[in-house]
């Protein structure tokens, strides 16, 4: 193993002893998509029942449209809450005096935010299977290009959430929580775009997940697969995560000026 | 080659000048005592060395790595503790060194931590959670994660802080012990003026972010003919003139 792979290693190791010896946070992974996916789940079967095979169509787009925006939310938290762990334990000093290169560090973070988006939502996903038959693969291979896409999504979000706490100090965490949902209205993730108002379509398009869940909607009604839109979410998605990482890079070199790695905390 | 070069030191935030114009050198193997009341500069200097704070003005070197431009390549090199930078609390000691023994590249990682253990007597405390720890014991279990890579440059800040006096004598011996065996240059900051007494080969007295005066502990005692260099402390701290009475 080379030295960079052995310090992202390193710090991912830090996060799964963590989650080894904490069964809440554990739980807390798969608790929110559950919850989640009962609700809509519960939701969609009332209107499914009354509204026939239109019904049943719906019913897969939203909860298509739970799971896979689950995906970009864990995602996005995966990263964060990481990094905020950090914080919280007061641990940055040492990461910070460590050799770990600030992109190994960003590294770390979305490995294990994989592995967190994995462990909440695939339960949610079983669940889904289960409760109201719905199997979200049945999308076919597209589905990982979707995955993957709405993955990246929250990792640029997130990377923009980490570069306010270190411009900002922990008085930025809440945004780790509340960012994602508050773009959720614009990623018309259970509606068309069309059906937003004509000003607000040009925003939804600038985020890559409006083209997914076109392209996600398509998909579940048996049409053909959109690949423009997939083409779109994968150029935004670039765009965004190349801003993001500028954005990051300069955060972290403001906060070395400032001294506020040291007191991130306080 | 000195080990640490420092020159032309400074560090401003906003109207603040925290530290002022500060130059210095360590040479390989040996100890530099940092003294100097709050808000000397003493844990800006500090940050500065590991890279955690870009100056305003000047140069670092350790190692002959400059800490502007290849500063990775010394904190390899490197390490650091301080009783006010924790590990994580819910990881058992075992686990934080493994951490670090991971971002530090240590070969062989479990027998370096079984080394630290029979050395800094931590056998007892290894599967037990950081956060469960006497503040004691964390001090050492702090010490042997700045140790886990074998530094060559050590910066030890309050490194006896809440210990007792038989482990604080402890830490130190070993101290002591590390660097004749391990030509390792250590940097420490102080408020326990024996310690720095006993440690020390240079001592750097700081004042608002200035290095007031310095040598050895045993030249600083002579000129301000003093007993000892909690004395000599004072002397500064209060601006007393040099050999003055209280």
């Amino acid at each position: 193993m080379t030295a960079a792979l052995r310090r992202i290693w390193g710090l991912m190791y830090r996060h799964l002893a963590l989650y080894r010896r904490s069964w809440p946070r554990l739980l807390e992974l798969a608790y929110w998509p559950t919850l989640q996916m009962c609700i809509w789940g519960f939701t969609a079967s009332f209107f499914a029942g009354r509204t026939g095979s239109a019904g049943i169509v719906t019913l897969g787009m939203l909860l298509g449209g739970v799971l896979l925006w689950e995906v970009a939310l864990r995602s996005q938290m995966g990263v964060a809450i990481s990094f905020l762990e950090e914080i919280w334990s007061r641990n940055l000093g040492h990461v910070f005096v460590s050799p770990l290169r600030p992109w190994e560090l960003v590294v770390a973070l979305i490995a294990m935010s994989v592995i967190r988006m994995a462990a909440g939502v695939l339960p949610a996903v079983l669940l889904a299977w289960a409760l109201y038959a719905f199997n979200l693969f049945a999308m076919g291979p597209v589905l990982i290009l979707f995955a993957i896409n709405l993955m990246i999504m929250g990792w640029w979000v997130s990377l923009g959430i980490v570069s306010l706490i270190l411009r900002h100090g922990a008085g930025a965490e809440a945004l780790a929580w509340s960012v994602l949902f508050g773009i959720t209205p614009f990623a018309a993730v259970f509606y068309p775009v069309a059906v937003l108002p004509g000003f607000l379509q040009p925003i939804a398009y600038a985020l890559p997940a409006a083209h997914v869940f076109e392209g996600m909607r398509a998909a579940i009604a048996g049409e053909t697969i959109l690949w423009g839109h997939l083409a779109a979410a994968a150029g935004l998605n670039l765009g965004w995560m190349a801003a993001a990482g500028l954005l990051f890079a300069r955060q972290f070199r403001a906060a070395r000026i400032r001294g506020a790695l040291l007191s991130i905390g306080e | 080659m000195d080990a640490i070069s420092v020159t032309a030191l400074s560090k401003r935030y906003g109207e603040t000048l925290a530290v002022d114009g500060i130059d210095f050198a360590a040479a390989a193997g040996s100890t530099i005592g940092l003294l100097g009341g709050n808000g000397a500069g003493k844990t800006t200097t500090i940050a500065m060395l590991l890279g955690l704070l870009i100056p305003t003005t000047g140069r670092i070197a350790v190692l002959g790595h400059d800490m502007a431009t290849d500063r990775f390549a010394a904190l390899a090199r490197m390490n650091f503790s301080s009783p006010y930078v924790a590990l994580p609390h819910r990881l058992s000691v075992a686990e934080n060194l493994r951490v670090y023994g991971h971002l530090y590249n240590v070969r062989h990682t479990e027998r370096r931590i079984a080394d630290l253990a029979d050395q800094l007597d931590l056998h007892g405390l290894l599967d037990r959670p950081a956060g469960d720890l006497s503040a004691g014991q964390k001090t050492r279990v702090a010490l042997a994660k700045s140790l886990i890579n074998r530094p060559d440059v050590l910066l030890l800040d309050e490194p006896t802080a809440s210990l007792d006096p038989d482990t604080g004598d402890m830490v130190r011996s070993w101290l002591e012990r590390y660097r004749a065996e391990s030509g390792c240059t250590i940097l420490l900051a102080s408020h326990n003026m024996a310690e720095v007494e006993r440690l020390c080969d240079q001592v750097l007295m700081m004042k608002k972010g200035r290095i007031v005066d310095r040598g050895s502990p045993s030249d600083l005692l002579t000129r301000y003919d003093r007993d000892d260099l909690e004395a000599v402390f004072l002397d500064i701290a209060r601006d007393r003139r040099r050999g003055d009475d209280a």
